[in-house]
């Protein structure tokens, strides 16, 4: 099995047509997901891929006429907020948004609306999520990822890729793995994605990959000392980072001196989670962890 | 993105908020003037991007246009923490009973704005917030609804503010939510604002910090941006999309992604060695992109050798080795060289680079342990 996509899904690219658009939907296509249907506002009625996919004019068009029940947005950032609201009001209740540089107003606008309408969104800023053997709805390169029962779940994109093709030369294969983006203001968090893999029978255990800023891995500390049973191994990139640009005062104060490397390693060995020293330690502790229980 | 204080002020004052009467200067005599038109008394204010103005002297009180000229000479003069005075807000002084905080900021954890308040304002905010959180109030702005005057009236009782002060502090708060909203901050906050003696709110100081991916949207704040806070090869790096900070280190670093960027910087530091910078090249980098990125990071004289790093995904590993091919033809650089290339397209650009006597890594380990080698000079 698998979290949030799996041979069931029914995928829309919106932006098909664009340079990414287009070539992602390809590989996505090439990985046998489902891709449905495509949407390009004024290409509406054109088809892509040798005539595989249809392109629509708008998001409710093309869920009512293939049945998209998922979105991956590959829209630049200044329409990207748009399309968001667009998939959430067309009753889609999966958006995976790629683009980056989304502004910050805007992303607090979109989250607070989807999560009126109960649509989860992963992302933006973010390689999106890759169900091996089953569907990908991103752009995590399908032949660095084998199939098996590693939960991974991760802020960045290009160190995701790292961790997964640690894995697989390591021999380990991964049920899903989730990249929820790099920004400030974004979609499903850690918790959100450790609670689907949690209750997930083909998933044994996970691998979180965190950065420094904010305090969402030390919020997924807390929490996966009070609800994960499964065994949770974590890597925190930028132990070597400068102190990053504060925000004036008020970031201080919202953040408490959270957010550096030191703090969020502390956290998760005080929660029981063990910490992989570097990237490619990754899957040894993840072995030694199960070898342990 | 940071902008001065008379520029926050200026934006203050179309919101409604007051601010105390004054003007900017670039030359001692206008400061002069100014303060003759002030009456003859004023505070000036040197304007720079750094915190601790006034422990540095770059606050002064005038007490005629003779001493405005005189303390203008001098606070023009100045540099703060590195960072050179071009301009003095000269601005009326100001009789204060008592200093408050007000600011408004993103909340991660709540993916909401959060309007915060102290009845304690000034330059020691960040020490109330620490020692006696319980004087600082905070309330979330639903970001679709916007501030309700009922939020701000509550934050103005939280702070005990006399209730003669409480339309004009609703009226104030309104504003800085506006200041907020329509200029794409991602931190506005009046510090501090004050009660004067005879009984009026004004903002004292002022500080906003906009959002670098809404500038496209504000083309009058991308004008506001101050190039003598950041380092050149900082300036040039996002010239081309490039996103450099320079560390002091002398392994120089070019990795695809920030995650793997920050990554590979730890890899170095558990070998033993010091990252000189961090350097994302971004996804799906052209060789152009590539070859400006490596001449930024050879401009740093302190490198001993340099580590790429690259993942191709989006980025193709034979565009970067064609990027490193063109920059290296260009600089000729005299320092070692480990590359590794993993994923789309990596053996075609390890082929490229094969004639160009670099190292080349399989893993992040081996690249790591390889250029502090190298940078040690072995």
């Amino acid at each position: 099995m698998s979290i949030l996509i799996d041979r069931k899904t029914r995928l829309l690219v919106q932006g098909i047509s664009g340079n990414e658009g287009i070539y992602h939907t390809q590989q996505m296509v090439a990985y046998s997901t489902n891709v449905v249907a495509g949407v390009t506002p004024r290409k509406g009625g054109e088809w892509v891929l040798d005539g595989k996919i249809p392109v629509f004019d708008s998001v409710k068009l093309a869920a009512e006429a293939t049945g998209a029940n998922a979105s991956v947005i590959f829209v630049p950032a200044r329409f990207a907020p748009d399309a968001m609201f667009e998939a959430a009001d067309a009753e889609l209740p999966l958006v995976i948004c790629i683009t980056e540089g989304i502004p910050a107003q805007d992303m607090m606008r979109v989250q607070t609306y989807l999560g009126i309408k109960g649509v989860r969104l992963v992302g933006p800023n973010c390689p999106g999520i890759l169900s091996p053997g089953k569907a990908k709805a991103g752009i995590i390169p399908g032949d660095i990822v084998g199939r098996g029962n590693v939960g991974v779940v991760s802020r960045s994109g290009t160190l995701t890729y790292e961790v997964l093709y640690a894995l697989k030369r390591a021999g380990l294969g991964v049920s899903t793995c989730v990249g929820i983006g790099g920004d400030a203001i974004h979609g499903m968090n850690f918790m959100d994605v450790l609670s689907l893999f949690e209750a997930d029978p083909h998933t044994d255990r996970m691998v979180l990959i965190g950065e420094i800023g904010g305090c969402e891995e030390e919020d997924a500390a807390e929490f996966i000392a009070r609800e994960i049973t499964k065994p949770v191994v974590a890597f925190v990139a930028g132990q070597t980072a400068p102190p990053g640009k504060r925000m004036g005062h008020a970031g201080a104060i919202i953040e408490q001196g959270q957010g550096t490397a030191r703090e969020k390693i502390r956290a998760f060995l005080a929660a029981g989670v063990r910490v992989a020293n570097h990237v490619e330690e990754i899957p040894e502790v993840l072995t030694a962890v199960v070898e342990k229980e | 993105m940071k902008i001065h204080e008379y520029q926050c002020k200026q934006i203050f004052s179309r919101c409604r908020i007051p601010i105390p009467r004054g003007q900017v200067a670039v030359t001692a005599s206008e400061a002069k003037h100014i303060t003759e038109e002030l009456g003859g008394r004023a505070v000036i204010k040197a304007q720079v991007l750094v915190g601790g103005r006034g422990r540095a002297g770059g606050i002064r009180l005038a007490k005629s246009p003779e001493e405005s000229e005189e303390l203008a000479t001098n606070i023009l003069a100045m540099d703060i923490k590195g960072l050179p005075v071009h301009k003095v807000l000269v601005e009326e002084a100001v009789n204060i009973e008592k200093e408050i905080y007000l600011g408004i900021t993103n909340d991660r954890r709540a993916k909401m704005p959060v309007m915060i308040v102290s009845s304690e304002g000034g330059a020691n905010i960040e020490e109330i917030a620490s020692q006696s959180p319980e004087k600082i109030f905070k309330v979330l702005v639903h970001p679709l609804l916007g501030l309700r005057d009922y939020q701000a009236r509550d934050l103005a009782a939280d702070i005990d503010l006399p209730r003669i002060l409480w339309r004009s502090f609703i009226e104030i708060a309104r504003g800085l939510w506006e200041t907020y909203v329509e200029n794409d901050a991602t931190l506005a906050e009046i510090n501090p604002l004050v009660i004067s003696n005879d009984q009026h709110l004004l903002a004292l100081d002022g500080k906003m910090e906009i959002d670098e991916n809404a500038l496209f949207r504000h083309s009058n704040l991308a004008d506001l941006r101050d190039l003598d806070v950041e380092d050149p090869a900082e300036v040039e790096a996002r010239k081309y999309g490039l996103s450099y900070v320079k560390l002091d280190g002398n392994i120089g670093c070019m990795v695809n992604g920030a995650g793997l960027a920050m990554a590979t910087m730890d890899m170095i530091k558990l070998h033993g060695g010091t990252p000189a910078n961090f350097l994302d090249v971004g996804g799906g980098a052209s060789a152009e992109k590539v070859a400006a990125a490596f001449r930024i990071i050879l401009s740093d004289l302190n490198i001993r050798a340099v580590l790429i790093n690259i993942f191709g995904g989006i980025t193709r590993c034979d565009e970067v080795a064609r990027g490193i091919l063109s920059a290296i033809a260009d600089v000729q650089p005299s320092v070692p060289m480990v590359v590794r290339f993993v994923g789309t397209n990596a053996a075609q650009g390890l082929q490229m680079i094969a004639e160009a006597r670099m190292e080349t890594a399989e893993t992040l380990g081996e690249a790591a342990r390889k250029s502090v080698a190298l940078a040690a000079g072995g």
